[in-house]
């Protein structure tokens, strides 16, 4: 195959044979990251190219893995949380939010209504600002950068009202297991809603701008297509199995907390746009469910029970102890389903086994499959669309 | 509450999946753990893993065909080590069941199923990685997270770190 | 038609009104032999590229880009961060040259020079005022499209020096680029070197200027010439390797092209050359379809705006401006357009602007022999 390039007979149709010769030369080894621009942090992908088509893509990790299930084999249950927020940085509400899931369905407690509310607040709060991130970004892949500032600009609001109501910007340790932290501050509802109606229309604005882009559609539609069955063989979850056209979405699918009671849909592609599957898809996904986790704000905003006799510890345990057993707890994060799987001994206050299921790891996994025979361009656009945090990668 | 209703169903509708598991393998899988938190059962004849994957994601009344995640567990007091599977019918049924499978400390191995799940092909190399037990069948088998030269499996329970890597002092 | 008569210029300020005046007389001043004068001449347009290039180019485009991204831009060093650009010079004076060990040091050495005299030499024959030309070529136009291309070379030099493959792969890039996208682009300069029936910079000027300002200029003689104004405009973005074409050196896939493995001085270098031919063929446009120097202000009846706004001071003022317009513009596109992949980039040279740009040549040729 390498050297002097080979012959080869492909049928044209029924009666026309063409010989070809191939002009291939030797392959060329390329290794994309850890320090690139465009591997969203420290991936490393090593490429096999001929000139600039990519025969093979091997995903090397592990550049940022920081031990995630040691440590929690040696800390408490309420002291995994902050390392929790570590793993997906961009969506650190959502990853507190499945362990806590995870660990109230062990422990069987019942939480105050109230606390349920803010927690969904804030966790599609986190979305859209993960979401944010995500379209921004990859703006910037495909050499958009104006989408990328306004992205950041509106991120910048939702990080400020967190900060507000949790004390930190990214890295929260707002959700504890049985309640909060702390109850949101006086004004804050009225403060998320201000920031919805100012962003309805900034976000039909970046719509206008990046979605409705000829050369963005050009770069995206058709490019790196992912049927349904081979993203469920996957284990592909989140925008990503929704970009392939599966409606499934853990909020609607595997419900927790108050989600039942809210009323939202669950975006897929219709076809009409984009290409089933394909990188426009992933993007569309995403752009629409900013939409309706501004309606599932407003939604919890109006039900939201007062503050009488509201304490957000109250349900919080002294010390956890669940019963012996194991649970397997996940939730929607923005990047798709983030699991844990928690087994405890009945006797210690620190779980036998922590294991998280990375949304990120899993989506990632199929990299090597989608990057044979692209270009380089549309590797970027592909790993630009998955949407990968290594943090939650490598844990 | 209504919680723990839906909860019991999802309990009864993993023992309906169980039950036409066990009449198509019999001895070769254990007894259904009907716990509420997390319903398993666990592979009894190692080798037959592979088969009772396949059949598990290809019978028309099971169609667990998403593996939501695969965690490698140490059992220090059984002297084995193990695996966890989740798995879920996605779209077809609403059924999800765990499979536990083990295999001895020192030497033993599990059946890959990285050709029935691509989940799973990435998930053994990170249990692998972590436990040490290889995968027979599996195409890649390297490790993953850690380099290629790292010393020991770090989630066994008895991990002992090494004391210096390439020259760097290891625990700090 | 083509000796028409040299409009009757105002004179502004105490200078010579002929053609090229300043610049002749610039030429033959040589005290003691030395040939002091041209070296002037040479030295006019470099000054005006730093100047512009530090000025408009990189603090612009900051504040500009600012502008549209809804934020400041540099605001620290000095009034409105004005100062900035010097701030940064003066870093990249003091960086250290690193030449990578296993680099090609010649080829690298020599990339950034040959780049930046590429883009450089074209300034000699762009016709800066009625009374300013570095060398009044009768090719000018030719010699312009020409000298670009050595861009190419130093290009290429920079790439395959640096011993790195993301420069390898920028530097092809831009080479099967530049050298594609050379051909729609002289099509088009050939339409309005047609209407002229000239190739003389100096002298496709003049044939624009009249009392009517504006509607003397070739975009607004004939409907076709739009077409070739248009391509060439598309087709220069992607000769200076400007958003949507900037794949060369798209930051996002090839780190930084072919001057990824450049720092201090010789990135600054690079810098310069790309700027100085983003005014060079926005000039070369202004020059072909809009009239270079000439005023596109109207005689209104006894208001003689035309009158007033020529000279050859104004001459320079008119082609700056009409230049930094198109530059806006090159930088607004910049700024809102993603980039186009490698194949996308070939089928719109190949399949869209070379059959487009030789209609536009054949209707061209059409309406200067059967329209009058």
């Amino acid at each position: 195959m390498a050297g002097q390039g080979s012959l080869r007979l492909s049928r044209k149709s029924d009666d026309v044979v063409v010989l070809e010769k191939d002009l291939s030369t030797e392959q060329m080894v390329l290794s994309m990251g850890p320090q690139h621009p465009s591997t969203h942090g420290v991936l490393r992908l090593e490429c096999l190219t001929d000139g600039e088509i990519i025969t093979e893509a091997e995903p090397y990790l592990g550049y940022l893995h920081r031990c995630f299930e040691k440590h929690c084999e040696h800390v408490d249950y309420p002291a995994i949380v902050p390392y929790t927020d570590r793993m997906d940085y961009l969506a650190g509400i959502n990853s507190e939010m499945a362990y806590c899931v995870a660990v109230e369905k062990l422990l069987d407690v019942e939480i105050p209504r109230r606390v349920e509310f803010i927690r969904v607040i804030v966790s599609e709060l986190n979305r859209i600002a993960s979401h944010l991130v995500a379209i921004g970004t990859y703006a910037i892949d495909l050499g958009a950068f104006t989408p990328f500032l306004f992205c950041f600009r509106d991120r910048e609001h939702i990080l400020n009202m967190l900060e507000w109501a949790t004390g930190a910007r990214m890295l929260y340790n707002y959700i504890w297991v049985g309640g909060l932290a702390y109850d949101v501050p006086a004004g804050f509802n009225e403060r998320v809603l201000e920031f919805v109606n100012y962003f309805r229309p900034k976000a039909l604005e970046l719509q206008q701008l990046l979605t409705e882009n000829e050369i963005f559609v050009k770069r995206t539609k058709g490019v790196g297509i992912m049927p349904a069955d081979v993203a469920i063989n996957y284990g592909w979850s989140g925008p990503m199995l929704r970009g392939s056209g599966v409606q499934w979405d853990l909020r609607r699918n595997d419900p927790y907390s108050i989600y039942p009671e809210l009323d939202f849909a669950v975006p897929v592609p219709d076809g009409k746009l984009s290409v089933v599957g394909d990188c426009l898809s992933r993007h569309l996904v995403r752009a629409l469910e900013i939409e309706e986790s501004l309606k599932i704000i407003e939604q919890c905003i109006d039900k939201m029970p007062g503050t009488e006799g509201f304490n957000p510890r109250a349900a919080v345990p002294k010390r956890v102890r669940p019963k012996a057993g194991e649970v397997y707890g996940r939730a929607e994060n923005p990047r798709g389903e983030l699991g844990f799987y928690i087994q405890s001994d009945g006797k210690s206050t620190s779980p036998l086994r922590c294991k998280a299921r990375s949304s990120c790891f899993v989506n990632l996994s199929a990299m090597k499959d989608l990057s044979r025979g692209q270009l380089i361009p549309d590797l970027v656009a592909i790993i630009g669309s998955l949407d990968i945090v290594l943090g939650e990668v490598d844990r | 509450m209504e919680e723990g209703k839906i909860l019991s169903n999802a309990v009864e509708e993993s023992g309906a999946a169980y039950a036409v598991i066990h009449e198509k393998f019999g001895e070769a899988i254990s007894a259904f753990d009907d716990n509420a938190t997390m319903p398993f059962f666990e592979v009894q004849d190692t080798a037959l893993w592979t088969d009772i994957a396949l059949f598990m994601r290809d019978h028309p009344k099971l169609k667990f065909n998403y593996m939501a995640c695969l965690s490698g567990v140490d059992y220090l007091e059984e002297g084995k080590l193990g695996i966890v599977v989740n798995l879920e019918s996605l779209g077809v049924f609403s059924h999800r069941i765990a499979v536990k499978v083990k295999c001895p400390r020192d030497g033993g191995s599990i059946p890959s199923v990285a050709g029935v799940w691509h989940t799973a092909n990435w998930h053994e190399r990170e249990a692998y990685d972590m436990l040490g037990m290889p995968f027979d069948g599996h195409p890649d088998m390297r490790r993953i997270l850690c380099p290629d030269d790292w010393e020991g499996w770090p989630l066994r329970k008895d991990y002992r770190v090494q004391e210096s890597y390439h020259g760097i002092k290891v625990p700090y | 038609m083509i000796h028409s008569a040299l409009p009757q210029f105002s004179m502004p300020l105490l200078m010579g009104n002929s053609l090229n005046a300043w610049s002749d007389a610039l030429a033959g001043f040589s005290p003691a032999g030395l040939p002091v004068g041209l070296l002037i001449i040479a030295a006019i347009p470099l000054v005006f590229i730093a100047l512009y290039a530090l000025t408009y180019g990189v603090y612009g485009e900051r504040k500009i880009s600012a502008f549209m991204q809804d934020r400041l831009g540099p605001m620290e060093v000095g009034k409105w961060g004005i100062l900035q650009t010097l701030a940064d010079i003066l870093k990249l004076l003091q960086k250290e040259d690193i030449v990578p060990t296993s680099a090609d040091k010649f080829l690298f050495v020599i990339g950034p020079g040959v780049l930046f005299v590429g883009s450089f030499l074209a300034f000699a024959v762009l016709p800066f005022s009625p009374a300013f030309i570095g060398a009044n070529l009768n090719v000018g136009l030719f010699f312009a499209i020409g000298i670009v291309s050595l861009e190419v070379v130093g290009i290429l030099a920079a790439g395959w020096g640096s011993n790195n493959k993301w420069s390898l792969y920028g530097a092809v890039r831009s080479v099967a680029q530049i050298v594609s996208y050379e051909i729609p682009a002289a099509i088009a300069l050939l339409c309005g070197a047609m209407m002229a029936g000239t190739l003389d910079m100096q002298q496709i000027t003049i044939q624009q200027s009249g009392p009517l300002g504006f509607a003397h200029f070739f975009l607004f003689q004939s409907p076709i010439a739009w077409l070739p104004f248009l391509i060439y405009f598309i087709a220069s973005l992607a000769e200076v390797n400007r958003a949507p074409f900037d794949i060369p050196e798209a930051e996002s896939e090839l780190v930084a092209g072919y001057f990824t493995e450049y720092s201090g001085m010789k990135f600054a270098v690079i810098f310069l050359a790309e700027y100085g031919s983003m005014f060079m063929v926005s000039a070369i446009i202004s020059i072909v379809f809009l009239g270079g120097w000439n005023s596109p202000l109207p005689n209104i009846g006894p208001l003689a705006l035309n009158d007033m706004t020529t000279g050859p001071v104004w001459g320079a003022f008119w082609i700056i401006s009409k230049g930094f317009f198109f530059i806006f513009i090159q930088m607004w596109l910049r700024w809102t357009l993603p980039r186009l992949r490698v194949d996308q980039l070939m089928y719109l040279c190949w399949k869209v602007l070379t059959p487009f740009a030789f209609v536009s040549f054949v209707l061209t040729a059409i309406w200067e022999i059967y329209v009058p």
